[in-house]
């Protein structure tokens, strides 16, 4: 036997009986969503680069249950925005993450995906949230992987806590309504 | 015989006259202006003239000079090299704000395509008998020459360079 400890989710709260476990559904719905969310990286630059490194034995995001990396957005729940995104990329970038199933979340890594970082030029887009919203910013030039991985665990807490029913709110769809979506 | 560029400019002058003006060397390459008129002509003559056989374009771009006068207001640069004699030249012709076109020269080299395209996109120059001339590096609804200097360098969708923000203003409200 390997001495190793495995490290489980706790469970949610709940009432635990004999051979029974009552809790709420959207604890449970919430729970394997967050520890589940398949990144799709879009990684234009060298914001990317430290994603790879995310990604590798070291820091491992495979730990979160994020090691399936998606390279279709049909498959993705956690589009990852790793760069410069200029304004020519922009219409291709609103594609991808309306061709993304629901539930669906963005992580905008690094200062240029949060900003235009130091790209304030007519050809770069000055932040992602101006075509898609996000839910997580990350920043940093570019961020240590510790930041991205924190990036993850922050949208798992936010993931975790959301109601199953809030992709049908009115409040959702005018978001999306407000990005033309 | 190595190629002077005596022999260059002797060579050029007798078949162009007064449409090749002010020889010079200019940071170690041999320059020297034509008019748009005989632009197309003189980078034919030099290369396919067997003694200059300038037959690799190195570079094609546009500059804008906003302080210069109406005559000289943009410039498309060429610089051509020969292989053979390991000689370069560059050759500029000025253009005018109100005819701001020349003659394409994609039908003496090839590669001239992508960067007579690249200087319609930054600058604006209308390159007559281009194939395709369309933007290429920017995205296509644009409707400025973000090149020339009158073109503010800064995006004006722009929202977290506020001053209040870097301690600029006053009271910082």
């Amino acid at each position: 036997m390997s001495d190793s400890k495995t490290n489980m989710v706790a469970p949610p709260e709940g009432v635990t009986g004999e051979g029974f476990f009552a809790t709420k559904l959207n604890d449970v719905v919430g729970l394997a969503r967050a520890n589940s969310l398949w990144p799709l990286p879009f990684a234009t630059s060298c914001c990317g680069i430290e994603f790879m490194a995310t990604m590798a034995s070291h820091y491992d995001l495979a730990r979160f249950g994020s090691e399936r990396v998606s390279f279709s957005p049909r498959q993705a729940d956690m589009l990852m925005v790793m760069g410069t995104i200029s304004k020519k990329m922009a219409p291709i970038l609103r594609q991808v993450y309306e061709q993304m199933a629901e539930p669906r979340w963005v992580i905008s890594v690094g200062a240029c995906a949060c900003s235009g970082g130091v790209f304030d030029t007519y050809s770069v887009l000055q932040g992602i949230d101006k075509v898609i919203p996000v839910d997580v910013y990350v920043p940093g030039c570019p961020p240590r992987p510790e930041q991205i991985v924190e990036g993850v665990m922050q949208l798992q807490e936010l993931v975790k806590n959301e109601s199953v029913r809030r992709r049908n709110s009115p409040e959702y769809k005018e978001l999306l309504a407000s990005y033309n979506l | 015989m190595a190629l002077e560029t005596a022999y260059i400019q002797e060579k050029l002058t007798q078949k162009f006259g007064n449409k090749v003006l002010n020889f010079a060397m200019n940071r170690d390459i041999f320059s020297f202006e034509a008019t748009p008129d005989a632009i197309h002509e003189v980078i034919r003559t030099l290369k396919v003239d067997e003694d200059l056989n300038f037959h690799f374009l190195t570079d094609l771009c546009g500059v804008h000079y906003p302080d210069n006068d109406s005559q000289h207001l943009f410039a498309v640069v060429y610089h051509l090299h020969n292989w053979v004699e390991n000689v370069r030249v560059r050759v500029t012709t000025y253009l005018t704000d109100e005819n701001l076109e020349v003659n394409s020269i994609t039908d003496l080299f090839l590669c001239s395509n992508w960067m007579e395209r690249e200087t319609f996109d930054f600058y604006g120059i209308n390159f007559i008998g281009h194939p395709q001339l369309k933007r290429i590096l920017n995205m296509e609804e644009m409707v400025s020459f973000p090149m020339r200097k009158e073109f503010p360098m800064e995006d004006s969708g722009r929202t977290d360079k506020d001053d209040r923000f870097f301690g600029r203003t006053a009271q910082n409200l």
